[in-house]
């Protein structure tokens, strides 16, 4: 059964419809809390108030979107409101903590491997959780929030850039470094080592005298 | 094209917007430089791996009260509600 319908009929004062749709979305809610809150209690609360929200808001929904993506935004907006609570700011914009640095190195590829295979085949289930939870706790908090909503959760750049407060030209910065980090990360793990590339011969694009990740380096900082 | 132009044009690439005009340009430098070839792919995989993965699981005690609390908060609105005629 479609979402529409059965918010619809939760609408309509259905309690079994409403439960099916939590149903349906609490573990990937719960999933994307924890993605950034970092931190089982404080999902537990984002996902609770969220879903509490959506209770008493129910007959305010429009339906313009669909339910996952009003529950994304409900869930959104809920934890990166733990997130000012814990830096003891309950109005001011995020951005005011995490613009420093936008300028700071960007990571350049250096583990460049082609992958073992699917890394659900390589590692059992739990290690591989664990692996790509370790990835991701690493990185910046300014980093992880514009991968999860772009990139886990499919938000447009806009949309990220509206939810965080930040322009969007930001977003595409914080993207690329977020991505190539975690890609790093993951590559360390799953990239095989025998087939381990590296960028030894001279390219057309590197820069005379320095090492190609000197150079690309120093591109970046340039851009 | 050189290797760190393709890099800052990564994203776009990736994310399917890139200018149909550069994108020749890219592929052929793909096409020609394994390094390239195999970060984006990689990255690709990143987000694949990301995206299907439920990293994190619901625990099942904070499950049920969820749905304890939900329940009795329903109950509660449709006390306050006695004109929905829609009511179960
Ligand atoms: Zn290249």
């Amino acid at each position: 059964m479609d979402d529409s319908v059965l918010v619809a009929r939760a609408k309509s004062g259905d309690y079994e419809a409403f439960e099916q749709l939590v149903s349906r979305h609490e573990r990937r809610l719960y999933a994307l809390a924890m993605k950034i809150v970092r931190q089982r209690e404080d999902a537990e609360d984002v996902v609770q108030t969220a879903f509490l929200d959506a209770l008493e808001h129910l007959a305010d929904f429009r339906e313009e979107a669909s339910f996952a993506t009003w529950m994304t935004r409900i869930v959104t907006y809920a934890a990166l409101k733990v997130l000012r609570k814990r830096k003891g700011l309950e109005t001011v914009s995020l951005e005011e903590f995490t613009s420093e640095n936008e300028e700071g190195e960007i990571p350049h590829p250096e583990y460049i491997a082609d992958w073992r295979g699917d890394p659900a085949k390589i590692v059992e289930q739990r290690e591989l959780k664990r692996i790509l939870d370790e990835a991701i706790d690493a990185l910046d908090e300014k980093y992880r929030l514009v991968f999860v909503l772009r990139d886990v959760e499919g938000m447009s750049v806009e949309e990220t850039a509206k939810v965080l407060g930040i322009t969007p030209a930001n977003v595409k910065v914080r993207l690329l470094r977020a991505r190539l980090m975690l890609r790093e990360k993951l590559t360390r793990v799953f990239g095989d080592e025998s087939q381990r590339v590296f960028r030894s011969h001279r390219h057309e694009g590197d820069e005379r005298g320095a090492t190609p990740a000197e150079a690309l380096l120093k591109s970046y900082r340039q851009s | 094209m050189k290797c760190e132009d393709l890099l800052r044009m990564l994203n776009d690439y990736v994310d399917g917007d890139i200018d149909p005009a550069v994108c020749e340009d890219f592929e052929e430098h793909l096409a020609g430089c394994n390094p390239c070839a195999l970060v984006v792919d990689s990255i690709r995989k990143t987000i694949t791996l990301y995206k299907g993965e439920e990293v994190y699981e619901i625990p099942l005690p904070f499950r049920e009260r969820l749905h304890r609390v939900l329940r009795e908060r329903w109950k509660e609105l449709q006390a306050h509600r006695p004109c929905n005629s829609a009511s179960p």
